[in-house]
């Protein structure tokens, strides 16, 4: 198909597309005016039910907490599928390319090492509290580890995340969330239930089962970024 | 006008899929293709907000009877971010691939090998 045949095709598609969009956008509740009474629901008896300041954290890790289960396994997944493409035998006595950049880059990189760590996990950590948890946490404790490498230093990088300890990791992190919720069935009650004590409305201690949910999600998701971008710099490092 | 953050959304949608339809570079593909699905978080976050309310985060001090806008499609965005983030690790994956074997990733001229 040429070119031109294909933006024709696609201007007349787009086009029918864009009216079916606004089409049916007009259907839609009025911006700013959304009645979903399940949400209206969950802001009221997430406070007393879960303990939990953040409710976002208990739709994800509670109320839909099977639906994160699947989510945690499309990474795991995922991040093994690259691993698969893109891993090959490689020489590791082979002295990578390690380019020396400049000064001021290598300084300030390594000096935000430790602060991103830490706001990582200050993000995972306070998940079901204020806004964050182990998703958005944990790509920012990955982005400390990459930190190392934009600093210039690939061997720091590869020496702070050597492959099988980020893959037991990352196996972990998936298997603890699966076993959090066969360990509810074991304690009496559904998969996935919150059988834990629930603890104290606005401190780490709250929430039940939803801040070791939490916590898996962070390591799964750490090293899972980490391993994603090991393949892809390896690809660079180690040009075929 | 209330109906501007979903034409937001089918803008966001449009013009990735234009971008996908026109690449000549697979790597711009997969880009465009995460275009596109940001269109599906502006939706989800537009539909969920209800004027004048806040984050649906109620610390010390924040009455649950405020209210606030509605946390589940929050979660659903959520689950929408890393499920585009693992798709793009994947296709930008198969990039590579695709690079070593066929020596390009322009999407015409691979076609043209094949034949």
């Amino acid at each position: 198909m040429s070119r031109n045949v294909r933006l024709g095709l696609f201007a007349a598609a787009g086009a029918m597309l864009a009216a079916l969009l606004v089409w049916g956008f007009t259907g839609l509740p009025a911006f700013g005016d959304f009645q979903g009474e399940y949400g209206w629901i969950l802001n009221d008896a997430a406070g007393h039910e879960r303990h939990v300041t953040n409710v976002v954290a208990s739709v994800v890790f509670d109320y839909r907490g099977f639906d994160t289960l699947g989510e945690e396994f499309i990474l795991f997944a995922a991040a093994i599928g690259v691993a698969l493409l893109l891993r090959e035998a490689r020489d590791d006595r082979e002295r990578p390319r390690d380019e020396v950049r400049s000064d001021a880059v290598r300084a300030v990189g390594l000096m935000l090492v430790g602060p991103t760590v830490v706001v990582g996990l200050y993000l995972v950590a306070h998940g079901y509290l204020t806004p964050g948890g182990g998703f958005q946490g944990g790509v920012a404790v990955a982005a400390g580890v990459v930190l190392l490498y934009a600093a210039g230093r690939y061997r720091a990088y590869s020496a702070a995340s050597p492959h099988g300890l980020v893959e037991l990791a990352e196996g972990a992190g998936a298997g603890a969330y699966a076993a959090v919720g066969v360990a509810a069935l074991f304690a009496g009650g559904l998969f996935l239930e919150n059988v834990v004590e629930l603890g104290t409305r606005g401190t780490l201690a709250s929430g039940g089962t939803i801040p070791i949910l939490n916590a898996a999600a962070g390591l799964e998701v750490t090293a899972a970024v980490v391993l994603l971008l090991h393949e892809f710099l390896e690809e660079v490092m180690y040009p075929a | 006008m209330t109906l501007l953050p979903y034409l937001l959304a089918a803008w966001l949608f449009l013009v990735g899929l234009y971008g996908v339809v026109t690449s000549r570079h697979l790597v711009h593909l997969v880009i465009c293709l995460s275009v596109m699905q940001s269109a599906t978080y502006v939706l989800l976050l537009a539909i969920g907000y209800r004027s004048g309310k806040k984050a649906p985060i109620f610390t010390a001090g924040v009455p649950v009877k405020v209210g606030a806008v509605d946390p589940v499609v929050q979660a659903l965005t959520l689950t929408d971010v890393v499920v585009s983030v693992t798709g793009v690790a994947l296709l930008l994956a198969l990039v590579v691939e695709i690079w070593k074997r066929a020596g390009t990733v322009d999407p015409d001229r691979l076609r043209r090998k094949e034949s």
